[in-house]
């Protein structure tokens, strides 16, 4: 007797698997996050158009709206850059999670031909962090003021920035001019020893003798 | 990269005004307009007094709340939610508050969800009760609006009530409320809200059938259900497009899957439209504010686990652990496990995202907050192409657009 029918399969993992079929190559694997109620999906940067395509377009899939498109910053990979879309299926009532990788050069094909409101979140993307999008033909700046310079989502901007507003009295105006600050911003280490510092200063031979396992 | 001083930054490009036929030209509609509903600059190409183009600047409120998350402790990072919308601080908590609750893979005691699902209606009234009387003062009317805000005072009174603040309530946290309801609250709240529909009457009768109003809006700013699907609406703007969608339905948190409650839906998807779904979906948040006070039992109204909640106040005079607790947890924070959630509620506006990544230290790695009002101001172009100046202003009314949530 095997128990195998008392489980349902999770519906995400379903999905993913016909994503996956269906897409072929321009997706690399999918994963389910929290508790396995959220699905995502890796997919190639150049395949992404034809994907995204069939993503709205197959009716067993059916993502009518792009929800959100956001970048995220990882300095220290390879391809710093992760641009995630979240799509969601009005019909079937399911959302996907599509993550491609680019760097500060290359661009990703714009999607505002799948959904035109992607424009403005793909110029968010451009300000933000510096991603740019091919096919994009409005890229301008959207948040950050007229002129600026830099992205400042990215992990290396620092949050207080490099200019400031400050009234010039010379110019009789409000002008930009360097930063200054009288205190400099606080950022405390928290870390409990116990949580975060897993090895104690001096303590370096025991700790590296510890994760080598017992000789 | 540079430190030097830039002159030319902030500077707004002159737009060039090109005249064919002498009665072609743009316009700059606001930053400080009062029918902007905030700082919103409105780049209009005119042909006489017909919209050629729209195009908004945005970002004039921007305050980098996105990257200041990155760098406060989940705890520090709630009270900016109050900020984006703040006409309906409290449903801008929620979607943090349920992402980070998903992260930590805890759930919240029954009292505590009833709570946030009231005040989460209490909100959606309070936006409605601003978008649509200050969108009738746009169109001319100003009565509504002096009624409408005493009801909202009031509102925002409860709002004090709970929180100690009127608008900057952060009450609503990652595994419960701050606080339990003050005695007598739940009473006030209901009588408050048996008296409430005379006023939607006294609003409706002001409003609904006025001439002016049906020929400022009807038929203007139309948005067709396959239109406003691509263009990613959501929300009472969706819905009156004849999209019955309501992630509070559809998606149900906390205890929605209880409540029973209409889904408004219009049929054109015009502006008239879209203020008629808000009428009716204030008279639904009422139903809903009903039910959870009949069924809100007493109870606990935070998870117990004192590594996440802090330990109450007496507690702490007594209890060594409980004085520990509280300071790390308002000094380190909690540390959330790796991993990444989008999380969405139904705010007032329209589908409300939070996409959360967590790195397993006590700060958001990134927090990338998805408002509904800037898909919504992106479709300005489509929407008043072609419609008078004055329809625009109708537009920008109908579309429900805070500063706070779109420059973020």
């Amino acid at each position: 007797m095997t128990a195998v029918e008392a489980v349902p399969e999770n519906p995400l993992r379903v999905l993913g698997a016909a994503i996956i079929e269906a897409a072929g190559p321009a997706v690399t694997g999918f994963t389910l996050e929290c508790a396995g109620t959220e699905l995502v999906v890796q997919a190639q940067r150049d395949a992404l158009i034809p994907l995204m395509t069939l993503l709205r377009d197959e009716p067993r899939f059916g993502f009518e709206q792009c929800m959100d498109l956001c970048g995220v910053d990882w300095p220290e990979k390879a391809e710093r850059f992760e641009v995630v879309y979240n799509l969601l299926s009005l019909a079937h009532n399911h959302r996907v999670r599509v993550v491609v990788t680019t760097d500060a050069a290359t661009p990703v094909p714009s999607v505002v031909g799948i959904w035109p409101t992607a424009t403005w979140f793909e110029r968010e993307a451009w300000d933000m962090y510096g991603v740019v999008f091919s096919g994009q033909p409005d890229l301008r700046r959207i948040l950050t003021d007229y002129g600026f310079d830099g992205h400042p989502l990215r992990k290396d901007f620092p949050l207080t920035g490099f200019v400031e507003l400050r009234y010039d009295e010379e110019l009789k105006r409000v002008a930009y001019g360097p930063v200054k600050l009288t205190q400099e911003f606080r950022d405390f280490d928290f870390m409990s020893p116990w949580e975060a510092m897993t090895t104690l200063p001096g303590d370096e031979k025991v700790h590296l003798n510890r994760l080598e396992g017992p000789a | 990269m540079s430190a030097q001083p830039l002159p030319a930054i902030g500077q707004a490009p002159v737009e060039t005004v090109t005249l064919d036929g002498g009665d072609s030209h743009t316009i700059n509609f606001g930053p400080q307009h009062p029918a902007a509903h905030g700082v919103l600059r409105l780049v209009l190409e005119m042909k006489g007094e017909v919209v050629e183009r729209a195009d908004p600047h945005v970002g004039l409120l921007h305050r980098g709340t996105e990257k200041l998350i990155e760098h406060k402790t989940y705890i520090q990072a709630l009270p900016y939610f109050d900020r984006l919308d703040y006409v309906a601080p409290m449903s801008m908590e929620h979607s943090f508050a349920i992402a980070t609750e998903r992260l930590l893979g805890i759930e919240v005691p029954e009292r505590a969800q009833y709570i946030r699902v009231l005040f989460a209606e209490v909100s959606r009234l309070l936006n409605h009760l601003l978008n649509i009387t200050t969108y009738v003062m746009d169109c001319g009317a100003i009565t509504p609006a002096l009624w409408g805000f005493e009801q909202r005072e009031t509102l925002l009174e409860f709002y004090e009530e709970v929180s100690g603040s009127h608008y900057h309530a952060n009450y609503f946290r990652p595994g419960g409320v701050a606080k339990d309801l003050p005695a007598g609250l739940e009473k006030k709240i209901g009588d408050w809200a048996n008296k409430f529909p005379a006023f939607i009457v006294d609003m409706e009768r002001l409003v609904t059938n006025n001439r002016i109003f049906k020929q400022r809006t009807v038929d203007i700013g139309v948005m067709t259900a396959e239109q406003a699907i691509e263009w990613g609406f959501s929300g009472p703007c969706l819905r009156a497009s004849g999209c019955a969608w309501d992630l509070r339905k559809a998606q149900p948190y906390d205890v929605y899957d209880r409540m029973e409650f209409d889904v408004p839906v219009g049929t054109r998807g015009d502006c008239y439209d879209r203020y008629l779904v808000r009428v009716l979906e204030m008279k639904e948040s009422l139903k809903i504010i009903h039910q959870c006070l009949a069924q809100m039992k007493p109870g606990p109204i935070k998870v117990q686990d004192h590594k996440i909640t802090p330990p109450h106040r007496s507690e702490m005079k007594r209890s060594m652990e409980a004085l520990i607790h509280h300071f790390k947890l308002y000094t380190e924070g909690y540390h959330v496990p790796a991993g990444a959630t989008y999380t969405v509620t139904e705010a007032p506006k329209g589908e409300f995202g939070v996409y959360l990544v967590a790195d397993g230290t006590n700060k958001p790695y990134r927090c990338k907050i998805r408002s509904p009002g800037y898909a919504h101001l992106q479709a300005m172009e489509v929407l008043s192409k072609g419609h008078m100046l004055a329809d625009a202003v109708a537009i920008i009314g109908s579309l429900d657009v805070v500063f706070g949530e779109i420059d973020r």
